[in-house]
């Protein structure tokens, strides 16, 4: 068992107490913008398959590379996005207010 | 460790701390779009620095550069469009497919890997290999149903079939036979084929028992494990940056898929052992235990809205199917404008996921000011005039009051203790618990069923008309 390991491991398990303690402060209202936050997080694996790709040689580790590249930027651009036009909506009361009035009496919001 | 080395850890570690401080932001309203945006510059400084640690080594020859850039022009490009053009109430699906997306990633990752090991690495890379191949094809798969019946594609009622806790037994023992096979060195590349395509079915038999209603739960949970397995893949090419951002989403999926659970009095290994009912009640059939239901035509609920001084708007699932957020916003503007006050109770798990009903509600333009949590509204509830159910069901349950029901201990809203309630509902079926709901046959209420959207559009004509 090698050192380096022994460092990941440590660097694994603090980033894991991290985790349980930012996360545990966020209140409910939020925990859907969080979800979608956390799952564009996950989306560093896309640093991995950057990584894998250069160490392929053959069709087969092209096509593996390539699949790996395209879901994991699926995720990282679409989860950062998504999670943008969540928080978008969450706007402070004063422009909100500004907004509702000049959109007063309109019946039909189109989307 | 040579300069570049140095600068491109430091990037990671800043990149990590990024990750970090967004999450934190995430605290409040206020700052949690900053929030993201932090996380998001992280992220592309980390692949930023990864992309020059491509160019330094030389390794990566044209053919690699071109996988590399078509694939991730075609990834994002696909991403972008999905989340640019889904609706809100869709919303959590598509989470689900980009944790898909992920965990596959992640997976593809430590399969690759191992393909070019060219002498056994040592038990310290093949666990993690194992556990990545492992859990990312679960979550793959697992994700991929959680999707298809928040959208419909399957079906959203638990899915039992004859067999199917054998089966999932046997695959469960064939990953575990294959994973420890692989720790060991031994199987070659047909221990880990056959620990994937074992997983990717195991995935799938997961979630299908799970009823509709709890895929908020099982996503949380899916995305915890994408983490993990983003940390194994970490493990494996060893690098940092993948350990610490998996293992972060790793512990915040963890904990919210049990603040989830906890808000629906749900254990996650009772809603994971699934076939317990289903969310998408259309049970038209379902009739109720007994007692009298009044229901309430459109002018009454009119009147009773526009001469009460105190409204409280209990938004539900139904709601958000219905995607009736503008009608009821629509609603309670012209009844604010009468001098009406208006607030809307919001339950941990209203909607489809904790939170969600406040993002659908938002867009709708309803000033976060007055949607009011469960604690801050349960006290208010003695002055309110009428209380508006809308696709609500269990949340608002009396019986949850009492030992011995189906979801007892189960927080609610005290919608009963309010002088009068207006129920806006489909039909008399049950939510997910698959139990009467005491609140529609108490005497001070009053049903009126229909569609939400429906509903709320009629109300609001008959407030213009007769009130004016």
């Amino acid at each position: 068992m090698s050192s380096e390991f022994v460092t990941d491991l440590t660097i694994f398990v603090l980033s894991l107490l991290v985790g349980f303690e930012v996360i545990s402060k966020v209140p409910t209202t939020l925990h859907t913008p969080l979800m979608s936050a956390a799952n564009s997080i996950h989306g560093i694996v896309l640093a991995g398959t950057i990584l894998i790709a250069a160490t392929a040689s053959d069709l087969v580790g092209y096509v593996i590379a390539f699949v790996a590249c395209v879901l994991a930027a699926m995720n990282v651009v679409g989860g950062y996005v998504v999670t943008d036009r969540m928080l978008e909506m969450f706007k402070p009361p004063a422009a909100r207010k500004a907004q509702s009035v000049s959109a007063n009496g309109s019946a039909e919001v189109t989307r | 460790m040579s300069t570049f080395d140095t600068v491109i850890r430091l990037v990671y570690l800043g990149a990590a701390t990024l990750f970090v401080v967004g999450l934190h932001l995430m605290n409040s309203p206020v700052t949690a779009r900053r929030g993201n945006l932090l996380s998001a510059t992280g992220m592309a400084a980390a692949i930023l620095a990864t992309l020059a640690v491509l160019i330094e080594s030389g390794a990566a020859n044209l053919t690699a550069w071109l996988v590399v850039a078509a694939g991730t022009a075609v990834g994002a490009g696909v991403g972008l469009v999905m989340a640019r053009r889904v609706r809100m109430t869709a919303m959590p699906e598509l989470v689900s497919l980009f944790n898909a997306a992920g965990g596959g990633a992640a997976a593809l990752v430590a399969v690759h890997d191992f393909l070019h090991f060219t002498e056994s690495p040592g038990a310290h890379i093949l666990i993690p290999l194992a556990l990545d191949v492992l859990i990312g094809a679960v979550t793959f798969s697992g994700s991929l149903i959680a999707s298809g019946k928040l959208h419909g594609v399957v079906p959203g009622q638990p899915i039992v079939f004859p067999g199917a806790r054998v089966l999932t037994l046997a695959l469960a023992a064939v990953m575990l036979v294959t994973t420890v096979m692989i720790a060991a060195g031994v199987g070659g590349l047909a221990a880990v084929v056959i620990l994937g395509l074992a997983a990717l079915a195991f995935g799938v038999t997961m979630v299908l028992p799970i009823g509709g209603a709890d895929m908020p739960v099982v996503i949380s949970l899916l995305n915890a494990f994408t983490g993990t397995a983003v940390a194994m893949a970490g493990f494996v090419i060893g690098n940092d940056v993948l350990i610490t951002a998996g293992a972060l989403v790793g512990a915040s999926g963890a904990i919210l898929t049990k603040l989830m659970a906890d808000a629906m009095n749900r254990s996650i290994g009772n809603i994971m052992l699934g076939g317990f009912g289903t969310g998408d009640s259309t049970g038209t059939a379902a009739g109720t235990g007994g007692g009298q239901v009044r229901t309430v035509s459109a002018d009454d609920a009119a009147i009773q809205l526009a001469y009460a001084s105190k409204v409280v708007i209990v938004p539900g699932y139904g709601l958000a199917a219905a995607q009736a957020q503008h009608q009821v916003h629509e609603l309670a503007s012209l009844l604010e404008a009468r001098g009406v006050e208006v607030s809307y109770a919001i339950h941990p798990v209203a909607g489809r996921m904790p939170g969600h009903m406040n993002v659908l509600l938002a867009e709708a333009n309803v000033p976060y000011s007055q949607l009011k949590e469960m604690d801050e509204i349960n006290p208010e509830f003695p002055q309110v005039d009428v209380a508006l159910v809308i696709g609500a069901n269990d949340v608002t349950n009396p019986a949850a009051r009492r030992p011995g029901t189906a979801i007892s201990g189960m927080p609610i809203l005290d919608v009963d203790k309010a002088k009068s309630v207006i129920v806006v509902k489909r039909s008399m079926g049950h939510g997910y618990a698959g139990i009467d709901n005491e609140l529609y046959t108490d005497p001070k209420t009053g049903m009126y069923f229909a569609d939400a959207k429906k509903a709320l559009a009629e109300m609001t004509a008959a407030v213009k008309t007769l009130v004016g």
